[in-house]
């Protein structure tokens, strides 16, 4: 199992778990009116999530769009701060600014959630520019959906992290539909890891993304690859169990379909993976499961107990 | 006067296209940090020469050529800004940088504020406006107001030589992202530049007192202060003595010039390249009526570019862009 060891492990295991509870409560809360604007769950998502974060070293940096709440967990933020995000409260990570598309943590080198499609490309690139012109050994790690390799932003991204050798980990977690159409009606090429070859960019795998230790290992790879020779893009193959955001009548797919991936639980997986391994007992996997939906109760406890932003707040932060 | 002391005493004559050239290679020098990237900006040297032989000087690790692709220019730019390095980036024309406006306002104006103040963008974006040279319609905008429009971004636009000079070191030092727009008909424009002060900076959003007069107030930034400069000289021949108002800086917009110069003249006339509606004459004309109603003697009057896109053949391009005629019969309608 990698060369990971039963802590390392189990946190991984714990990481999934504390998202699946997480999401659960967002949506929860969202239907309570409690969180507003748009709420993108990364239910189904967790095993790519963790995978990928969990392969990075504390040095490196890394990006994702809008579904941007599983990563921050997986980096080890204080969910504290980011469900106090969500509520729109001043204790949370963007301070109540940026709300659930918009979480982002500095101390751990994550730069956010950016809610345009492929907005965040450039900026990923940008700050892998900085490793070369300082000549410092770290990568960036930017996520997309598949639906982001489509648009504009891709194709001058992740040219010009070619032509000068950006440590960049392009990577695309395809969970098969860019809101809900589908990528083989939106893309020209429908294996997304083969557009590499339009830039002489080096192909990376289609890990997994379904698989926690194999989406690890695929992302691991790609990272020491991207931070001695330059950018990979790959993908991580995934699904995601609910709706693009809340209130998706999820028109484009159909319940059975949805039914099938379900019985391939990521987490239910890694969990039998790692008993039947002997890396953990049952009741331990069963006390974790019951500390995140712990985590999570005394994060809402202490968002709703934050204070609100206030009026003089509007104006912090417009200029440095 | 609105101009703040200048500390050196040595200055030097010089067009508007050395004087970048001297403050971005002075800025250069000072701080590794600060590198400039663009299209031709490098083995060409930059497609208005201003950064003729710094591929030479700086190399390409400072000095970077990119494809011609704008928004990964800006968002690049702005990623390398965030991250603590301090981009100059170049967009050829500002007709391309509404390929670039999702990076620019989006993106290095917003993330800030967004993610609560935890990253800053201290990018400044160089680009080059104005139509007159017959180069069609897509080719020719002014449309500095609409990056003007959004909080978190600096616009500056600079009319002189010295004032080109101080203002891209002010914006290249400055923390916040500023869009900072050259004339293309200005570069060779010549006056005093401050020659033994490096740190010479201007403040940012101070406009600039370029001619005192009493009778009307002319306002205007980049080639529009030098029609209204004319015009009044023009005017000055005819007894009628008008002041004339550099705004140098679009947003923050120096409101207190304005009104403390409209209450001295009571008249006013806006000049910009743009188009007239929501332009920049629009602004001044509604900040001026809401604080200093009482002293307005006459109509604010706008001289812009006529409400047409600009077309290639040369005479009628001319006849559809302001000019110091055109700011005359507008001073003398409101006299």
């Amino acid at each position: 199992m990698a060369d990971l060891s039963k802590d390392e492990l189990l946190d991984m295991y714990y990481d999934m778990v504390l998202i699946r509870r997480f999401e659960e409560k967002s949506e929860e809360l969202y239907q309570q009116g409690k969180i507003g604007g748009f709420l993108h769950l990364y239910i189904g998502q967790e095993a790519t999530g963790v995978g990928a974060i969990r392969a990075l070293r504390p040095e490196d940096h890394f990006f994702t769009a809008y579904r941007d709440h599983g990563v921050a967990i997986a980096r080890g933020i204080d969910i504290k701060g980011l469900m106090a995000e969500m509520l729109g409260k001043s204790t949370g990570v963007s301070k109540g600014k940026g709300g659930s598309m918009h979480l982002a943590s500095r101390e751990h080198n994550f730069w956010g959630g950016y809610a345009i499609v492929g907005g965040h490309l450039p900026l990923a690139a940008g700050v892998a520019l900085r490793a070369r012109y300082n000549n410092e050994d770290f990568g960036v790690l930017c996520m997309m959906g598949d639906g982001a390799t489509n648009i504009g932003y891709f194709h001058e991204s992740l040219n010009l992290s070619a032509v000068w050798d950006l440590p960049v980990v392009w990577l695309v977690e395809n969970n098969q539909y860019g809101m809900g159409t589908a990528v083989e009606r939106a893309s020209g090429v429908t294996e997304i890891v083969k557009k590499a070859a339009a830039y002489g960019m080096k192909e990376g795998p289609r890990a997994d993304g379904m698989d926690v230790l194999a989406t690890y290992d695929a992302v691991k790879e790609a990272m020491e690859y991207a931070r001695r020779t330059g950018p990979v893009l790959m993908e991580a193959l995934t699904y995601r169990f609910v709706g693009h955001s809340m209130g998706d009548p999820e028109r484009y797919r159909t319940k059975d379909e949805v039914r099938e991936y379900q019985e391939g639980d990521p987490i239910g997986k890694f969990g039998a993976s790692l008993t039947a391994k002997r890396k953990a007992k049952k009741d331990e996997l069963v006390a974790l499961d019951k500390k995140a939906a712990e985590e999570v109760e005394a994060a809402v406890r202490f968002a709703e107990e934050s204070p609100e932003p206030t009026y003089e707040d509007l104006f912090r932060d417009i200029y440095v | 006067m609105a101009t703040p002391a200048i500390t050196t005493t040595a200055t030097k004559r010089m067009t508007i296209r050395e004087a970048l050239s001297q403050a971005l290679r002075e800025e250069l020098n000072r701080d590794d940090r600060v590198f400039l990237m663009g299209e031709e900006i490098g083995v060409w040297g930059g497609t208005y020469a201003v950064t003729r032989g710094f591929f030479d000087e700086f190399g390409e690790r400072r000095v970077r050529d990119t494809p011609i692709a704008e928004m990964v220019i800006a968002g690049a730019a702005a990623g390398a800004a965030m991250a603590g390095l301090r981009p100059i980036a170049e967009i050829m024309t500002i007709n391309f940088a509404f390929l670039a406006l999702d990076a620019i306002v989006n993106h290095a104006a917003k993330v800030h504020y967004m993610f609560g103040g935890q990253f800053s963008c201290p990018l400044v974006v160089r680009t080059t406006t104005g139509g007159g040279r017959q180069l069609g319609a897509t080719h020719s905008h002014s449309p500095e107001i609409i990056f003007a429009h959004f909080p978190g971004l600096y616009v500056c636009c600079p009319a002189t030589a010295s004032d080109a000079y101080g203002l891209l070191k002010t914006a290249i030092r400055n923390d916040n992202p500023v869009l900072f727009v050259e004339h293309s008909t200005l570069y060779q424009k010549r006056d005093e530049v401050p020659a033994d002060d490096p740190d010479y900076t201007l403040p940012v959003g101070k406009s600039n007192i370029l001619r005192e007069g009493k009778h009307v107030t002319l306002v205007s930034f980049s080639k529009g202060v030098h029609i209204c400069l004319e015009a009044a000289e023009k005017l000055a021949q005819e007894g009628i003595e008008a002041e004339v108002v550099d705004l140098r800086w679009l947003r923050p917009l120096d409101t207190d010039l304005l009104i403390e110069s409209f209450k001295k003249t009571n008249r006013m006339v806006v000049v910009e390249e743009g188009h007239a509606l929501f332009g920049v004459g629009a602004e001044v004309a509604a900040q001026v009526t809401e604080k200093a109603f009482d002293w307005m003697d006459a109509p604010i009057k706008r001289v812009t570019t006529i409400d047409a896109p600009l077309p290639y053949a040369r005479e009628i391009e001319q006849m559809a862009l302001p000019d110091a005629n055109k700011v005359i019969a507008a001073v003398k309608e409101i006299l």
